[in-house]
């Protein structure tokens, strides 16, 4: 087969694919992207013509430490979440293939309840009429009048739960096909056990760690809901601002803005990790 | 004492398979010492103890004296060549030789010195900045030699080192691992399942079957004086015959009752009870192949049978020929012909005969 009926074949099977993208996440983030530039009505509608207002109303210092809350729960949720995932990802490779299966299983089960359920488990867990408050306080772990819900601390919490699985399966789809003998070798040659982990099996999966780090960053920058349910008034993020400035404040192009200011900061980050991994095979090869 | 590794009884059970089944070995310091066998001969598990990955059921290891049964790979004097060379793939040549030092905590200087130095040693220094998919297998095998070697282990383990590599590399790496072993002078242990390649790199070789040791021996006795069938069919050609011992002779031959062969005079092996059932073995290059009976009188060993076939080798030929029941392998050098020797046709009749002291009785099984 020519070369060039070859590329035209693979442009033909990417089509269906690039048709979705283009028509469900280019054209509607361009839009939302143009609609920060159109002035609001009252309606909660668009009004006519085009204007710098909402950008120029983006210029409040009270969106700072929203900002700052955002950025800093999301990064302290990825490095979490790659923590506790690294160790679960290398057991996993090394399990036998029975026991894989099962693991595999229970990292995906919670995705078959919808997530609005689960933040709602979390809700009734952590009340203060809940088990999980009842039990700690009966076991002298926490104290009497202690309140488990509505806090930064809580967000982060249920953030990291339900991250947890967008960190895992990249990493060990990573883990699995790193080769477990370099261990031994690493071993053979003075490591103990965590150093050769450390100095062997974390720059083997690096790439999984990226993919993960990625994945559970610009996820949790989204977030509305967490902190809306479990969060105190204080723990506001970035995307409960943009639902407030949607549902209630009725305003899109204020929204609009906010939504494609938050689309820009992940896409720019991640274009440039994509292209530096794009640059680092191409090294290696 | 002489003996730098020694293994003490040393067995291992995996599930209900007994892998290596109290083996017992001495390693003489500065040796090039192989173990050979079958896959599933308990080598690879033998050579996984003496590196630590695996701990041995019951017995010791001893390296220079210390006991090092119990202690964790990290601890052990022993470095070792993996079969697949397990590189590090995302450290350059350069950095995969330094790991070791670099866990030791060496100081800087000496961990340069070190890795240039045997980068050097295994002529790869032009090399030292790439990665080891960049690399050929040859190269990458001398990598892993040199981030073994670095270490200064007292014991190098070698698994085997030449599977992964074409045959024409195989032989160029042959010649390569004696000068290094020379240049170095460190004791090692190769784990091979190529009798070839246990001959041509090591003074010693332990033949393992089953998870027992069934001779150790230098190449040269091995393929000369085999204890057991299993040794003499593992390394090189043979032909069995069984038979019984019939009479004693002085100087240590005896005349074996061959059922439709007669009765051949072969050397025994000082363990032959008359009337028991033995086996007989001759290489086939012993085998003489003559028109007319030879004719230098009763120590010559000879029988008539037809060329079954002939196969031409360049080097040599080999011949398969029926005598009765009893099929039998001839091999013949070209310049052997001049002697006497014919080159029969598939069909002709010939006389086999070899000499008394070409004849071995060996053994069914190993001495327990």
């Amino acid at each position: 087969m020519s070369t060039a009926s070859r590329t035209s074949r693979q442009w033909l099977l990417t089509l269906p694919s690039l048709t979705w993208l283009a028509v469900f996440f280019v054209i509607p983030a361009i839009l939302v992207i143009l609609t920060a530039f159109r002035p609001a009505d009252l309606q909660g509608g668009v009004g006519p013509g085009w204007t710098l207002d909402t950008l120029h109303e983006l210029n409040d210092p009270a969106y700072l430490p929203i900002l700052w809350r955002t950025f800093s729960l999301s990064a302290a949720t990825t490095l979490i979440c790659l923590v506790l995932g690294l160790p679960v990802a290398f057991q996993m490779a090394r399990a036998g293939q029975r026991l894989r299966q099962v693991l595999l299983l229970l990292v995906i089960i919670p995705f078959l309840s919808n997530f609005l359920i689960r933040i709602f488990a979390w809700k009734s867990l952590l009340h203060p009429e809940g088990p999980l408050t009842k039990l700690l306080i009966s076991l002298q772990l926490i104290p009497e009048n202690a309140v488990l819900l509505h806090h930064s601390g809580t967000v982060l919490l249920v953030l990291v739960y339900t991250q947890l699985p967008f960190a895992i399966l990249p990493l060990y789809a990573a883990a699995e096909k790193f080769d477990l003998g370099l261990l031994d070798a690493a071993r053979d040659l003075g490591a103990g056990p965590w150093r050769a982990f450390a100095k062997v099996f974390v720059p083997g999966v690096r790439r999984g760690l990226i993919s993960a780090a990625v994945m559970v960053f610009v996820c949790c920058l989204g977030q509305y809901v967490i902190p809306q349910m479990v969060g105190g008034a204080s723990d506001e993020m970035l995307g409960s601002k943009i639902a407030q400035r949607v549902f209630s404040d009725r305003n899109l192009p204020h929204a609009s803005a906010l939504a494609g200011g938050l689309m820009l900061a992940v896409l720019v980050p991640m274009l440039i990790v994509a292209l530096w991994q794009q640059f680092g095979r191409k090294e290696e090869s | 004492m002489d003996d730098f590794l020694v293994i003490d009884h040393v067995s291992k059970t995996f599930g209900t398979q007994r892998a290596v089944d109290s083996v017992s070995l001495n390693v003489v310091k500065g040796e090039a010492f192989s173990l050979l066998g079958p896959s599933g001969c308990g080598k690879t598990t033998l050579l996984r103890m003496i590196a630590g990955f695996e701990r041995p059921d019951s017995g010791r290891i001893l390296v220079n004296g210390q006991d090092i049964t119990a202690l964790p790979p990290e601890q052990r004097p022993v470095n070792t060549v993996f079969q697949n060379y397990a590189l590090f793939p995302h450290l350059s040549v350069w950095e995969n030789v330094a790991f070791g030092l670099r866990m030791s905590r060496r100081p800087r200087e000496e961990i340069r010195s070190g890795v240039d130095r045997m980068l050097e040693l295994v002529r790869l220094s032009e090399h030292a900045r790439k990665r080891p998919a960049q690399l050929s297998g040859g190269q990458r095998q001398r990598v892993a030699i040199a981030r073994a070697l670095v270490n200064r282990p007292q014991v190098l383990l070698l698994d085997e080192p030449l599977a992964a590599l074409d045959l024409k590399l195989r032989q160029h790496m042959l010649m390569e691992l004696n000068t290094i072993h020379e240049q170095v002078g460190t004791t090692f242990i190769y784990v091979t399942h190529d009798q070839g390649e246990a001959m041509s790199l090591s003074s010693r070789i332990a033949v393992m079957n089953a998870g027992r040791v069934e001779q150790v021996d230098s190449p040269a006795h091995l393929y000369e004086t085999p204890r057991t069938s299993f040794v003499a069919s593992f390394i090189g050609d043979a032909n069995f015959f069984t038979g019984t011992a019939v009479e004693f002779q002085h100087e240590g031959y005896v005349r074996v009752f061959v059922d439709g062969l007669g009765s051949p005079l072969v050397l025994s092996n000082g363990t032959v009870a008359s009337n028991q059932p033995l086996r007989l073995m001759v290489r086939p290059e012993k085998i003489s192949l003559t028109l007319a009976r030879p004719s230098s009188g009763e120590r010559v060993n000879a029988f008539r049978g037809v060329v079954e076939d002939r196969a031409y080798f360049g080097t040599h030929t080999r011949y398969r020929i029926r005598a009765g029941e009893h099929s039998i392998l001839a091999q013949l050098q070209r310049s052997r012909f001049s002697g006497g020797d014919i080159d029969p046709a598939r069909g002709a009749e010939v006389w086999m005969s070899f000499h008394p002291d070409e004849g071995r009785v060996v053994r069914l099984e190993a001495a327990s």
